[in-house]
């Protein structure tokens, strides 16, 4: 139960960090929070030959409003600050209602977003809800960056589309449309632990008060997010009923998702309860949605 | 690889300083190194929350943070919380008269969690002080006799601060 020994560094700026990435990146594991590494450390599944601690690089901490209304926020932000930070709030109210759900307060004060989006647990808040918001993702290296969609930066079980010597900085999230109601809902057996079903959703409307897109992404289903493009096209165009919120439910948790059991829920438990939430999350968000249209 | 690295870490309000292993664990840290053996490890990974203690004022598991990060950072342990060998912070002094705790393995995560916690919500629910709790793992009390202590704990410090 203790971690095996391994080099440490703690680069005291960016340029140090990638070099350092750039020359040892195959062996090196990025000490973020650490909130998921040092348990694995613990248990010793992972033996990282060396550890990059990033805490230094306090310029991967922020919460900006970005160019284009939305947020950019650094790969280093704790969790905590999602959590109460009114600029995430006002510009990105799932991410908002979302966070409180992810472990606990001890947890959350040294997780951070980009730590949490590079470990890719299927399981995690985050992963989902960078899919759902369509979040782009700054990757950087010695030399060079490239931005990458939240949907193609997660490949598979704790796998992404980082190479060993990338970083990832920051989050893009864009501004949601006019009339975007949210929802974020999860079933835990008790609150922080990891949820057996969890789902993110956005529903935007048109001035006529039909869906003009929905998203559904669902955490804990899968290998990593699992996002139900088919069940959204369901509601896409149609005036919202509980008939074609049913119809979605039954399209997203039957067709969509290929839910493992495990000894707390079985597979056909796992999309009965992606069916229930997702009826409940839908209805939530075009509440929301409406909301928000009587009051532009 | 296993060099020894320094660090300057701030426990309690004493500075101390070390030469350690990377791969230390700051719960280990604080029970080895400086004797302070109030902090609890109970899973050493991060589930039980027994090991919590305040990293800069904020609660942490000291089991999942290495020491070297620690290094220039302040760490509280349960053993500040009293002000003497004979007292009982208030909160302590509530668990008692409560039966907060029966073996007591898992107390210091509980105070540890819930100083803070008390501070931001001095009038908690009791769905909020569950929802607070919810992160450490007693076995023996069944939780009530802790949410009862929070209860307590919060109505006497409102009444002081009047």
């Amino acid at each position: 139960m203790k971690p095996a020994p391994f080099d440490y560094q703690a680069p005291a700026s960016l340029e140090a960090a990638l070099d350092l990435l750039a020359r040892r990146g195959g062996e090196a594991k990025v000490l973020a929070g650490g909130q998921s590494l040092i348990p694995v450390m613990n248990f010793r599944l992972a033996e990282p030959a060396l550890l990059v601690d990033i805490n230094k690089l306090t310029e991967l901490d922020f919460v900006r409003r970005g160019e284009d209304g939305g947020l950019r926020i650094g790969g280093l932000t704790r969790q905590r600050r999602l959590e109460r930070d009114p600029l995430v709030a006002e510009a990105a109210p799932l991410l908002h209602e979302a966070v409180p759900f992810i472990a606990h307060p001890q947890i959350r004060n040294r997780g951070t977003l980009g730590g949490s989006l590079a470990h890719a647990d299927p399981a995690a808040e985050l992963p989902a809800l960078a899919v759902a918001l369509r979040a782009r993702l700054r990757l950087q290296r010695a030399g060079g960056e490239r931005w990458v969609d939240a949907k193609d930066f997660f490949a598979g079980l704790f796998t992404t589309a980082l190479e060993p010597d990338e970083l990832l900085v920051e989050v893009a999230i864009p501004p949601p449309p006019p009339r975007t109601g949210w929802a974020f809902m999860e079933v835990a057996r008790r609150h922080g632990d990891y949820a057996q079903v969890g789902i993110a959703t956005l529903v935007t409307l048109d001035e006529g008060g039909r869906c003009r897109e929905a998203r559904l992404v669902y955490l804990s289903v899968g290998d990593a997010p699992v996002e139900a493009r088919e069940a959204a096209r369901l509601l896409n165009g149609e005036e919202i009923s509980p008939q074609v919120i049913a119809a979605a439910a039954e399209k997203a948790s039957q067709d969509e998702m290929r839910p493992n059991g495990d000894i707390h829920a079985t597979a056909a438990f796992k999309r009965h309860l992606a069916r229930v939430l997702t009826g409940r999350a839908l209805r939530r968000a075009v509440e929301r949605a409406r909301d928000g249209r009587a009051a532009a | 690889m296993n060099g020894l690295y320094p660090i300057s870490v701030t426990v309690n309000g004493r500075t101390h300083q070390r030469e350690i292993e990377p791969r230390l664990l700051l719960s280990d840290f604080l029970r080895h190194e400086l004797g302070l053996t109030g902090t609890h490890v109970g899973c050493e990974h991060g589930v039980c929350g027994a090991c919590t203690v305040l990293f800069d004022g904020q609660p942490v598991r000291s089991c999942i943070l290495l020491a070297v990060q620690a290094d220039g950072h302040e760490i509280t342990t349960v053993e500040a919380l009293a002000s003497g060998p004979d007292q009982l912070h208030p909160l302590q002094q509530a668990f008692w008269e409560c039966h907060g705790l029966q073996c007591g393995f898992c107390t210091p995560g509980f105070l540890m969690t819930l100083v803070p916690f008390l501070e931001e919500n001095p009038d908690p629910s009791e769905a909020e002080i569950r929802q607070a709790i919810s992160g450490n793992l007693c076995r023996c009390t069944g939780y009530q006799h802790i949410v009862d202590a929070v209860k307590l704990a919060a109505e006497r410090r409102r009444q002081s601060m009047g």
